[in-house]
């Protein structure tokens, strides 16, 4: 049985967020991608597909073109779930502004 | 909603900046830093030693939900009142090794002030792995382009 896409495996390929990153400026198909990079076509259709798989990317047939769309609602759960480490500090930070203000005169 | 803290990972580099503003003068920011009973009030730790000076060193207690008890400690290898304190930083009984802080205050206006924590890790590797414990779990994730477009889904 194959292992389910993890989407958090998937951003953790350079490649693969290079990939993201130039999708979200605009819809782009699987060539034009591979284009951009030295990689083999065969490399670049992989991440596509993993990416596609789970959700970062979305296809959109366009009369013969078949065109990748990034998804940033999926990129915003990620986003979501990178926050705990940011969360920890900014409550310490909160509570360490809430208890010196009672110092301030 | 819009964090005040700002931490910025880059993709593999062993280094961590974590920014803060502050509704504080400079003078009580730092004072939350070098006073052992404000110190444990917000890092809920609580201070077993605390030497602010050069050569001095500190060491904390943290209990976790489970009633187990972490210590942490460092050295203070510089330390100048309202400007800057650099020190290591060790958790105790793990693998994780030492890393370095250096934490830079500044003044931005007579009641609002700037840290800035720049922390060293031994390796990238070691970074994210930290990153990513359970009541740390990280970010590797610098593609501002990206960021940018999630920000605005908020």
């Amino acid at each position: 049985m194959e292992a389910r896409r993890d989407v958090f495996q998937a951003i953790a390929d350079p490649t693969r967020r290079a990939i993201l990153t130039l999708v979200a400026l605009q819809a782009m198909t699987a060539g034009a991608i591979a284009d951009k990079f030295d990689s083999s076509r065969q490399t670049i259709s992989k991440h596509i597909q993993i990416l596609t798989e789970c959700q970062l990317l979305e296809q959109e047939q366009s009369g013969r073109e078949m065109y990748y769309h990034f998804n940033p609602n999926k990129m915003k759960e990620i986003a979501e779930w990178l926050v705990p480490f940011a969360k920890m500090w900014d409550d310490r930070f909160n509570k360490l502004e809430t208890i010196m203000k009672k110092y301030k005169k | 909603m819009e964090r005040k803290t700002k931490i910025n990972a880059e993709d593999d580099k062993q280094e961590l900046v974590i920014t803060r503003e502050f509704d504080l003068p400079l003078e009580l920011l730092f004072k939350a830093y070098v006073d052992p009973e404000i110190v444990e009030q917000w890092m809920g730790t609580k201070v077993l030693k605390l030497e602010n000076k050069k050569h001095g060193s500190y060491q904390f207690e943290t209990t976790d939900p489970k009633g187990n008890k972490h210590r942490f400690n460092g050295t203070i290898h510089e330390f100048s009142p309202n400007e800057k304190i650099t020190r290591t930083f060790e958790m105790e009984n793990t693998p994780f090794g030492v890393q370095l802080e250096f934490l830079e205050f500044e003044k931005l206006t007579d009641d609002t002030s700037k840290l800035k924590m720049h922390t060293v890790f031994r390796s990238a590797a070691q970074r994210d792995q930290i990153l990513q414990l359970p009541f740390a779990q990280g970010i590797n994730l610098a593609h501002n382009r990206l960021q940018d477009i999630v920000s605005k889904l908020k």
